[in-house]
């Protein structure tokens, strides 16, 4: 059992993190996506949709 | 330099648990408790108003209670709770010190004044605007002040399980990625971050209008920023109790995911789309384009609506690849059948995952269909929809994992347990019940938020169908069963707090080290290349789910055919 | 390992995804791809779509128009209330206030009308019953849109977005022949 988790951690350090992998590794990269994909596609452009409601008659 | 903190040894995962970190997570969990109980008695106060035959209030109580009970519960029980989870994922499940204590335990007492001075708001009956408080009605000061503070304090929880994740990972406390449960709470402290971020863009400034330091906020406006944290606010929710499912299974079962990066890539979806779902709120606003109903309502073409499908097949597919792997390998669901329903642990998630799916779920993304929202919009569908995802989905969730915190975190034996045992159901019966009868009592075109649909006061007449006023005062039953399956918890949680016989052996445990598989779950075979397993009882729930789904997705848009010409 | 602990293989990403869940995933992914593509096929295809169209406006302005119709197209009263019989085709205004929707209305069924909607105080929720027809009318906006009923008889409007005390006072009529 030792002997194999041994190879696997030997072989897992040579192995390149994809990456994808990478990426949702990175607490603070999806936090800055979480934060700005939401904010720019609802937030902002709801916002610009409602500013541009014209004054009626 | 820091000082060398305090820890001890979970006997049963070889965990490190540091002494601030578990008093952290106690406090937040037990204060969540609390406000649970004051929710659920201004809860029952509502249904039994709505029930047409009691009507138990007068119109200003119910408004007030009605208030009330949004804030204690959506807001104060679940988020309480939640920050509880993130330091149970970061410090506890990675081993590791928690960031910076001193910050935890001032947001921790910034939280509780702040639901403390709203509630007193509420109480003092000037700020009766519901939990969502549109303008140009307006509530005290007071009221949004305490908001404000409560979501500073949550904020500051959040900042300390980013802090956390940033030490375990600098102390090398864990090897590699960390555990999926400890993903979907960053799924949970990143949606988080968006919602308090967007609560403070729109109620600061409604709170200097509050004291005639603004002078106009545009209903409109609000409602797009408004939403931002409101509905946000429960998707925190859904990325927390799908976490808790996880983790149930695997304390349970030893239940590994059946694949890290379906799950996790599951997570990415909700973390990149969930948020923009709060759109379903604004489909029959007026002036907003179709455009931007349709691309947010559907979280981007329903992406985010796929990582909880997936959830749905994963976490019962962990549940039973684990249990086949012991042996229940009989028939299609010897697997369920022999799982253990009288462990409220289980039985509480179960019950959560399949309500959750089957009640808030498919509704939610009916509810939240363009069209179909014609004939929905705050009716009683819409709480019943959020019954079934925050009652039934959450609060199970959170009252299940509750079951196992006390025995690990709290070291206390749980009492009454035959209280214990029945809790899950008598819960889950009142809140399924509460779910099914607010939606039909929605689709026969019965208001939400409103005192009497007998009118009897109205100078003018109108009346429901009678089956409205039976599905009312069903509603109402089922309420009931709530409230009492509510009261079962809170007296077995606390009491097994107070007067449980303490777990805490004398034993030395074993420290799990990075890097080495833990005692727990060491049946179970691993995965990867010997990772052979077969699902087919899951792959049969969730075809049923699907083809339900689809069934009633179509009825609905058969019953928007049928409304009036509008163009 | 389970999911309270790290991943046993450093490198997930590469783990083959098992066929059930790779099935799974595909129905759903195509299955939310058609209901995204339905909402935007009704609004060719279907009869019921809540048009885009609103204007700024205030209370002073859209009590003016609609005084102006009610002079017009009034036919009688119910209640102290006037009711108006607009002309089909024609611009008709509603709006609704703490405590009711004003004026009533009597409309042919299968004619089509051009509705203004709006609020002279806060927001409320017009809810036509029992058609079950939802719509939310802000304050400080004119919503308009084109409606057709398509039954006759006596329908109320209900208020389903809580406004006060008076919240569960707030009804309006509108009658279809």
């Amino acid at each position: 059992m030792a002997d194999e988790n041994d190879q696997a951690a030997a072989a897992a350090e040579d192995e390149q993190v994809p990456v994808m992998q990478q990426i949702m590794d990175n607490p603070f990269l999806l936090l800055f996506l979480g934060v700005t994909i939401p904010a720019v596609l609802y937030v902002i452009w709801g916002v610009i949709e409602v500013a541009q409601i014209p004054i009626g008659q | 330099m820091a000082k060398q903190e305090q820890y001890r040894i979970c006997p049963a995962t070889g965990l490190r648990i540091y002494r601030s970190a578990e008093n952290l997570i106690k406090a937040n969990a037990v204060v969540a408790v609390v406000f649970l109980a004051v929710g659920g008695l201004f809860g029952i106060g509502v249904a039994l108003t709505r029930w047409p035959a009691v009507h138990l209030l007068p119109a200003d109580w119910f408004y007030l209670a009605l208030t009330a009970h949004g804030l204690d519960i959506l807001l104060v029980w679940v988020i309480f709770f939640e920050i509880a989870i993130l330091y149970f994922a970061s410090a506890v499940l990675l081993s590791s010190r928690l960031a910076t204590p001193r910050w935890a335990w001032a947001g921790f007492i910034l939280m509780i004044v702040g639901a403390a001075i709203t509630n007193y708001a509420v109480l003092q009956g000037q700020s009766s605007v519901m939990f969502t408080s549109y303008p140009p009605m307006q509530a005290a000061p007071h009221y949004y002040l305490g908001i404000v503070l409560f979501a500073v304090g949550a904020l500051i929880g959040c900042f300390v399980f980013f802090g956390t994740l940033v030490v375990a990972k600098n102390e090398h406390t864990y090897e590699g990625s960390v555990p999926l449960v400890t993903f979907g709470a960053i799924t949970a402290a990143i949606i988080a971050v968006f919602t308090i971020a967007s609560g403070a863009i729109i109620l600061i400034p409604t709170f200097l209008w509050s004291v005639g330091l603004v002078s106009h906020i545009d209903p409109v406006m609000y409602k797009v920023v408004y939403w931002a944290m409101g509905h946000s606010s429960q998707q925190i929710n859904v990325a927390a109790h799908v976490a808790v499912w996880y983790a149930i299974a695997a304390i349970l079962f030893g239940a590994k995911p059946l694949s890290e990066k379906v799950s996790r890539g599951a997570y990415l979806l909700y973390i990149l789309f969930l948020q923009l779902a709060s759109a379903h709120h604004l489909l029959v606003e007026p002036g907003i384009s179709s455009a931007w109903k349709i691309f947010n309502t559907s979280y981007a073409m329903y992406l985010a609506v796929l990582g909880s499908l997936i959830h749905g097949m994963t976490v019962p597919g962990s549940i039973e690849s684990a249990q086949r792997a012991r042996g229940f390998t009989h028939g299609m669901f010897e697997w369920l059948r022999k799982a253990p329903w009288g462990n409220p642990a289980f039985s509480g998630m179960f019950l959560s995952l399949i309500g959750f799916g089957f009640l808030g779920g498919i509704t939610g993304v009916v509810l939240g269909t363009e069209q179909i929202n014609l004939f929905m919009h705050n009716t009683m569908y819409v709480p019943g929809h959020f019954h079934g995802t925050v009652a039934v989905g959450t609060t199970l969730a959170f009252m299940a994992i509750t079951y196992l915190v006390v025995p690990l975190i709290f070291q206390r034996e749980i009492i009454l347990k035959g209280w214990a045992k029945w809790q899950p159901y008598v819960f889950g019966a009142g809140v399924y019940g509460i779910s099914v009868f607010q939606m039909a009592a929605g689709v026969l075109g019965v208001p939400r938020r409103h005192w009497d649909i007998t009118f009897a006061d109205a100078p003018l007449h109108f009346s429901f169908p009678d089956s409205a006023v039976l599905m009312m005062s069903l509603n109402g039953i089922s309420a009931l069963f709530a409230f009492v399956g509510g009261g079962m918890f809170v007296t077995v949680i606390v009491g097994s707090i107070l007067f449980g016989k303490s777990t805490k052996s004398s034993e030395v445990a074993e420290e799990k080290k990075p890097g080495v598989a833990p005692p727990i779950g060491a049946a179970v075979a691993r995965y990867g290349s010997a990772g052979v397993h077969a699902i087919p009882g899951t792959a049969v729930l969730v075809s049923v789910f699907f083809i339900a789904f689809v069934l009633y997705y179509f009825v609905n848009w058969k019953y928007v055919s049928e409304l009036w010409l509008l163009g | 390992m389970s999911a309270i602990s790290p991943p046993e293989v450093r490198v997930w990403w590469r783990t083959p995804i098992g066929r059930t869940e790779l099935v799974w995933m595909s129905i759903a992914f195509l299955w939310g791809l058609f209901m995204f593509f339905m909402m935007i096929y009704w609004h060719g295809a279907g009869g019921q779509n809540l048009s885009n169209e609103a204007y700024r406006t205030t209370p002073e302005k859209f009590a003016a128009k609609t005084d102006a119709m009610i002079a017009k197209y009034k036919v009688r009263e119910v209640s102290g209330d006037p009711v108006v019989h607009p002309p089909a085709g024609s611009d008709v205004y509603l709006f609704g206030r703490r405590w009711q929707w004003w004026p009533m209305l009597e409309l042919e069924k299968g004619k089509s009308y051009r509705m203004h909607l709006t609020s002279l105080d806060w927001a409320h929720g017009f809810s036509l019953q029992p058609v079950n027809l939802n719509i939310e009318v802000q304050p400080g906006y004119e919503m308009v849109f084109n409606l057709t009923p398509t039954d006759s008889g006596e329908f109320t409007i209900v208020c389903n977005e809580y406004c006060g005390i008076g919240h569960h006072l707030m009804l309006g009529k509108i009658f279809v022949k």
